[in-house]
């Protein structure tokens, strides 16, 4: 068992009290791929960001359970986290433009991760990371890891991402949104160079997205959730089954290329929904 | 209304957009769609009046477009970008923001239009004196698309208006701008990199690629399959592929 994360809460404080996000969330996730997906503000980010505990300074995290590979990370020291963060479960971005450092070349940014984790020589680091550029499918991976980030595409950049995130080798991959921000085919190249990478190095991967037909095409099992809560928690061929009438609406409000919708339908918000 | 013929658009030595050509009927709605870098965006942008380095020939209205455009121009053909949160002005309340256009082109009863405005895309009036990070993203969106709308334009030019906002409000969204193209008369180009959506919108589109238009077809050819170029085939498999939740 990788992850066990029982009744977790997240809450902000506000002017009149705390603000719950993220309420009474329980999720296990082993060896597989699990989507959480939600809209802006449903939780999704801050659960999966709660298990390298990467959340803002003044957020108040409680739990029954929160463990990595049996570590408490809810009571662990920065040091013991240290030891999770990046080693052993990584984490990807939105938007290379803003997670890659600018002013360093794609390989040395590679290089430095795997140094910091791996220890080794400043050659031997640097051919590791242009081993991994070859891995993430990068067809000039020693043009490539000379190149500064704004010398790349949208696609490139998330590609080096990733190569960075697996250099230490982690057994949890955590994708946040990592392809929301790149146009349909080049979305559909990372999310198969993900799966593909996952299911090849026997990782656990979470991925984070708000397109629920497109998680289910590359994740085993989905976790819907709104304001805070999970709603609805299935495997990813029984989608069409979903009950809960927030996972069928956000079906059914996208409009399709294989047949005319003359309107879009409209998700209606039953207030009984957050209780 | 609109008549674009052999339009060019180089940046130093790349040439982003090469001879492109296509109209667009009052009242109608043209898609154009493609991938990162195809020069769909840069077309807009030429239409708008945003880079005034292009050569070929546009009209609108039967009026031959010049590198600089007249005020009634500006007042005609407005743009909503992509990112409502980077195209409001951070520092001006939404009664700013809509009443600056109408100040411009010199209109009245900016009070009532006002109203009217933010009413036509069902947003309550209590977000009037609202700065835009008090608003959520598909209220932002609605608040530019009003501002838009302020001058009385006939032409609205749509740069990927949905693909920052969560699927519920994108519905929300492509059914408001579906009803004020109705009220309005307005003629839409709508610039895209999802099919679904400018399938859904538009009935002729134009597919990009590498600063070409490679191919122009009917929403119903796509949707069935009528496709001539292979790019606009690939497009359109892999969209179809991914819209659909997979089966057991």
């Amino acid at each position: 068992m990788l992850v066990e994360i029982r009744n977790l809460r997240i809450q902000f404080p506000t002017a009149t009290g705390l603000s719950e996000a993220v309420r009474n969330v329980s999720l296990t996730l082993g060896q597989e791929k699990l989507g959480i997906v939600g809209e802006s503000g449903s939780g999704k980010s801050l659960t999966a960001r709660s298990i390298l505990r990467l959340l803002p300074s003044n957020a108040v995290l409680t739990a029954d359970k929160l463990t990595f590979d049996d570590i408490d990370v809810l009571h662990a020291n920065e040091t013991a986290l240290r030891r999770i963060r990046g080693a052993r479960a990584g984490l990807i971005l939105q938007d290379p433009k803003f997670s890659l450092n600018p002013v360093m070349t794609a390989g040395a940014q590679i290089a430095e991760a795997w140094r910091i984790h791996r220890g080794g020589g400043r050659k031997l680091a640097m051919q590791a990371a242009i081993d991994l550029l070859a891995q993430v499918q990068i067809r000039d991976p020693v043009h490539v890891a000379k190149a500064y980030p704004h010398e790349l595409s949208g696609g490139m950049g998330q590609r080096v991402m990733i190569a960075m995130m697996l250099a230490p080798d982690p057994e949890l991959l955590i994708a946040d949104e990592p392809t929301s921000a790149l146009d349909a085919t080049v979305q559909a190249e990372i999310l198969r160079l993900i799966e593909d990478l996952v299911s090849r190095r026997g990782m656990g991967l979470i991925l984070i997205s708000h397109d629920l037909p497109l998680v289910s095409h590359f994740c085993d099992r989905v976790a819907v959730m709104y304001a805070g809560r999970v709603v609805e928690e299935l495997a990813a061929s029984d989608l069409l089954h979903a009950q809960h009438p927030y996972t069928r609406g956000l079906l059914d409000c996208l409009p399709t290329l294989s047949h005319k919708k003359t309107r879009l339908t409209v998700m209606q918000r039953d207030p009984s929904w957050l209780t | 209304m609109i008549e674009v013929a052999a339009l060019s658009v180089r940046f130093g030595k790349t040439e982003a957009v090469k001879s492109v050509s296509f109209d667009v009927a009052r009242g109608e709605s043209f898609g154009i769609v493609g991938e990162s870098g195809s020069g769909k965006s840069t077309v807009l942008r030429a239409l708008s009046g945003l880079n005034p380095d292009w050569t070929g020939r546009m009209e609108i209205d039967g009026l031959p477009m010049t590198p600089k455009r007249s005020k009634d121009f500006f007042r005609r053909v407005q743009m909503v970008f992509q990112d409502p949160y980077g195209s409001l002005h951070p520092r001006q309340t939404v009664d700013r923001l809509l009443s600056e256009p109408l100040i411009v082109h010199g209109m009245d009863n900016i009070d009532q239009r006002i109203m009217r405005g933010l009413s036509e895309v069902a947003l309550p009036s209590s977000v009037r004196f609202r700065y835009s990070h008090q608003l959520s993203g598909g209220q932002r969106q609605r608040v530019a698309i009003a501002r838009a709308l302020m001058a009385e334009p006939d032409v609205l030019l749509l740069d990927e208006p949905t693909s920052a906002l969560d699927v519920s409000v994108q519905a929300e969204v492509l059914n408001l701008l579906d009803d004020l193209q109705r009220a309005h008369g307005l003629t839409y180009v709508l610039v895209s990199h999802n099919l679904a959506v400018v399938a859904h919108l538009c009935g002729r589109i134009g597919v990009m690629q590498g600063g070409e238009m490679v191919e122009l077809l009917s929403a119903d050819d796509l949707r069935a399959g009528r496709t001539q170029h292979p790019h606009t085939a690939a497009l359109r498999e892999l969209s179809i592929e991914l819209e659909e939740p997979e089966a057991a």
